[in-house]
Order: structure tokens, then sequence, then C-alpha cells
């Protein structure tokens, strides 16, 4: 019975510290969103993190969208061959990429190199009181060292997913024209009749929404970090796991709120 | 005719902190006098760190009041707290300089972030202020990262002293450095507080440099001051608290946390 009891209370004790971290997620989401507004701006380092999340990103997510979208292509035409409907090939690409894939992977190849680099930053700056100096020095940390990477990694994803949705439809296209013998101007008049506004801006609404959810995972974990580097790795780990999992839970939640019927 | 005593530059009443179940600060009462230079002295985990962390408003205490210049600090908004901070400089343990920029914007971080110069006059004033630290201005440029310990925390200083401050707080200035650069930047440390005629409050287990650098010592074991009087009269100071910290002694009224 006592051993019983002590497991339901571990489930109990583990479920109350979720709830109190996405507690306090929500917080410092709230004041990081309420310092976005009120001065000082710092927009050299807000610049500086734009290339950081956004140029210095680009090669990754390039590769993974052009690859992506080659495999769609191969897929999709193997798939459909069985019920004689290869045609519809093309259209199936498109949407895909830029309903899904387009957002998904780049947001999780940007968790991976740019949530692990922020929490690791930001972490090292935390157990070696960088932080603490910037406030003596009468800089608000939050503004000097969240506001500028939430903000950049909100307006950067949108531009990187056009970029992957472009690449990953061309991926297909490589695919469909050199590999199955599709007529290449058929091939990109499929891929254009059924592709409609809302596919393309509701993955650039996922995109945006996953990069705030990378920065503000990266930067949690991070100024919440403690006990040298082994709380620096853990806050690391803890970054990108935890924003990879929001990426898919908001992908869902975004998802029905456009296309559900 | 009475004279009227000045106020303390720092007043401290009451200061209690405590996290979870154990007590850091426990009703600490101190004054520190303005211009004058005290050491806070105690072993690790006597609750140094936490003293200073309060007063600098980066850990915010249970209890009690901290006034400066006869106001109460901790009562005070963020905006206030920041002009407050802006005649306050200091240097950490660690240096904690910030890797991300070279030694210059670290010097003028403070001076830039306050809009008090612009970047393209910091880079000189830095060049300035590294001089008043003994570092030439080859060092500007480097990364701190580049920089040995020792320079790393010359270059702390000539951060702390950047914004010419009233106060400057020195958290274990001389750990983890050789007994002759502890030495050096000991000397610097008093000869910069005496050209600014500031206030230094200072925390250290390093007994040279506390009588180096100090005017006043006070001792606190367990979160309260035990002693405190002339950096002078340290080593006849009569208080087996000091006594046993001053020697190094195992036996006396300190006994540290050791499992055996």
């Amino acid at each position: 019975m006592g051993a019983v009891l002590g497991f339901i209370g571990s489930i109990g004790a583990g479920l109350f510290s979720v709830l109190a971290t996405a507690g306090q997620v929500v917080l410092f989401a709230v004041s990081a969103l309420g310092h976005c507004v009120r001065p000082p701006f710092y927009p050299r380092l807000l610049g500086r993190q734009m290339l950081e999340i956004g140029y210095f990103s680009l090669p990754v997510v390039a590769l993974t969208a052009i690859f992506s979208g080659m495999v769609l292509a191969l897929q999709s035409y193997t798939g459909f061959a069985r019920f004689s409907a290869e045609g519809a090939v093309a259209t199936v690409v498109v949407l895909s990429i830029t309903r899904e894939l387009g957002p998904v992977l780049a947001g999780l190849m940007v968790a991976g190199r740019i949530g692990a680099a922020i929490a690791a930053e930001i972490g090292t700056m935390r157990v070696t009181d960088q932080i603490d100096a910037l406030t003596t020095l009468s800089t608000n940390p939050m503004k000097y060292l969240v506001v500028p990477r939430l903000v950049a990694a909100t307006l950067v994803l949108p531009m990187l997913v056009v970029v992957a949705d472009i690449l990953g439809v061309m991926g297909g296209f490589i695919v469909g024209v050199f590999k199955l013998d599709f007529n290449a101007g058929a091939y990109m008049t499929r891929t254009w009749e059924f592709l409609k506004f809302e596919d393309v801006f509701s993955g650039l609404v996922k995109a945006a929404v996953f990069g705030f959810v990378i920065a503000l995972m990266g930067c949690f974990q991070g100024y919440h970090s403690k006990g040298g580097a082994q709380g620096v790795g853990a806050a690391t780990t803890n970054a990108v796991v935890s924003a990879s999992i929001l990426i898919l839970v908001f992908n869902y939640v975004i998802t029905e709120l456009f296309f559900a019927r | 005719m009475t004279s009227v005593e000045p106020p303390p530059k720092i007043r401290i009443r009451g200061l209690s902190k405590a996290f979870g179940p154990k007590v850091v600060l426990d009703k600490l009462d101190l004054d520190v006098p303005a211009g004058s230079s005290i050491v806070v002295i105690g072993g690790s985990g006597s609750g140094k760190s936490v003293l200073i962390k309060c007063i600098l408003g980066l850990i915010t205490p249970d209890a009690g009041t901290i006034e400066i210049d006869g106001r109460d600090v901790l009562s005070m908004g963020r905006a206030e707290r920041d002009a407050v901070n802006g005649h306050i400089g200091m240097l950490f343990q660690g240096a904690a300089l910030f890797d991300s920029l070279p030694v210059w914007e670290n010097v003028c971080f403070g001076l830039i972030a306050k809009r008090r110069i612009s970047r393209r006059e910091a880079k000189p004033r830095a060049v300035e202020i590294l001089a008043q630290v003994g570092l030439g201005a080859d060092v500007a440029e480097l990364s701190p990262s580049e920089l040995s310990g020792g320079m790393q925390k010359r270059v702390a200083l000539a951060r702390a002293i950047a914004a010419q401050p009233d106060i400057v707080f020195f958290d274990e200035p001389t750990t983890g450095l050789d007994p002759i650069m502890g030495a050096i930047i000991d000397d610097l440390i008093v000869a910069q507080v005496k050209r600014l005629g500031a206030t230094a409050f200072s925390i250290t287990h390093d007994m040279a440099s506390a009588q180096r650098i100090a005017d006043t010592v006070a001792m606190i074991h367990k979160g309260s001051i035990v002693w405190k009087g002339p950096a002078a009269a340290i080593r006849d100071s009569g208080n087996p608290y000091v006594d046993q910290f001053v020697t190094g002694s195992t036996e006396g009224p300190i006994r540290m946390e050791v499992r055996r």
C-alpha cells in the first residue's frame, strides 16, 4: 500500500513540477513581450541576432528542404502509381511543403541549431555572473538578451520558410522532371493549379510561432540554468527538446485553426 | 553646539535571507561610512556573497532594510534602482566579462548603456581607463578569453571604475590569482578607490588582501556580523571567531560542515 501511495505521490509531484514550469514559462513570455514594447531598444543586437538566426541557418534549412521535396516526389509517385494517380505528385509536393514540411522541418532544424546556442550562451552568462553584471551596469537582461533573440527569431523564421518552400518545391520538380520524366511545364502548372494563398500563409504563421517558441525556450532554459557546466548542458538539452515538442503541438493547433472544417 | 554625524553611505538593518530551511543572513546590521573601505571576511557559506548581492539588488532579502545615501533601496522601483546602480561599480569574483564583446566594449559598457558616451567616443575612453589599471592599448581589441586571469581582473576593475562610481563592490578580488598578482590587484583597488574618493565594500577570505584593502574589517558568521573593528586590530581582536579565522585553526567556535 505504501509503495502504491509513493508511486502515485511521485506522479503527482512530477505533474505539479511540469505545471509549475509551464507557469514560469508563461510568466517569462509575458514579461519578455512587455519588454518588447518598452524602450530602450537594441537595434544593433536585433540585427546581429537576425543574421545569426536567419542567414547562418540558411544552409541547413535549404538542404533539409530540397531533399525533403525530392523524397516527397519520389514517395508520392511510387505510392500514387498504385492508383494511377501520378499526376497528383506536383500538387501533393507543393501542398505538403508549404503547409507542413517547410515550417516544421525548418522549425526543428533551427530549434537544434539556434535553440541550443541561445540556451548555452545565456546559460553560460548566468553561471559566470555575466547576467548579474548586466544588472549592476543598469542594463535589463530581459531587454538586452531576451528581447532581441525573441523578435529576431519571430521575424526571421517566416523568411527561412519562404526559402524552404521554394527549394522544397524545386527539389520535387528536379525529381519529377529529371527522374520521373514529367513534362516540366505540366509539372509547374499542376504545382500552381491547386495552391492557395492560405496554404502559404498558414505556413508562415506557423513559422513565426515556431520562431517565437524556439527563442523563448532557449532564453528561458538558459536564463534559469544553474550548477555550472552540467547545468548549462541540461539547459541546452531541455531547450531543444521542449522547443521541438512545442513546435509539433503548435503545428497541430495552427493546422486545426486554419484547415479544420 | 552638537555636531550632526553624517549618515553612513550604506546602512543595513535586520537583513535576513533564507533559502528554504537554510538561513543565510540572520538579522544582520552593518554601517559603512562614506569614503571608507570595509572588508567583510568570513568562511565559505557564511553569507558574504548573499550580503553583497542583496545590497546590489540581485537577491531580494526576506526582511530588513538597506539604505544607500539615506534612501531605502529595497522599496525603490526598477528605474530608481537603476539610477542608484549608475553610481555603483562592481568587480565580480570571476571577473564576469562579456565574452561576446571586445575588452574596450566591456570597459565602457555601462557608459554606452547609459548613453553617456557614443560608441565612437568609447574606445579612446576605454584605452584611458585601461591605462589606469596598468594595461596597454593593445589589450582593448582583444577578446576576454584571450586574457590571463590577472588581466581579466584588471579589465573587470577598469569596468567597475569606468563610470566613476560613488561605491565600488569587490567580490573576492584576489581569488584564483597568485600572491604577487593578488597584491598588484589590491594596490590597484586602493589607488583607484582613493582617486575616486569612493566608498569600497569588499568581501574576501584572503586575510592578506583584507589587510591591504581595508580601513575597517567586519567578520560575518552564520549570517550575522560577529566583530567589526579597524583593520590594524584584526590580529589582536580578542574575538574568538576572528582569532580562529586569522590563524586558520580548526579548533574554535567556527565549525565547518564537513562530513567524515
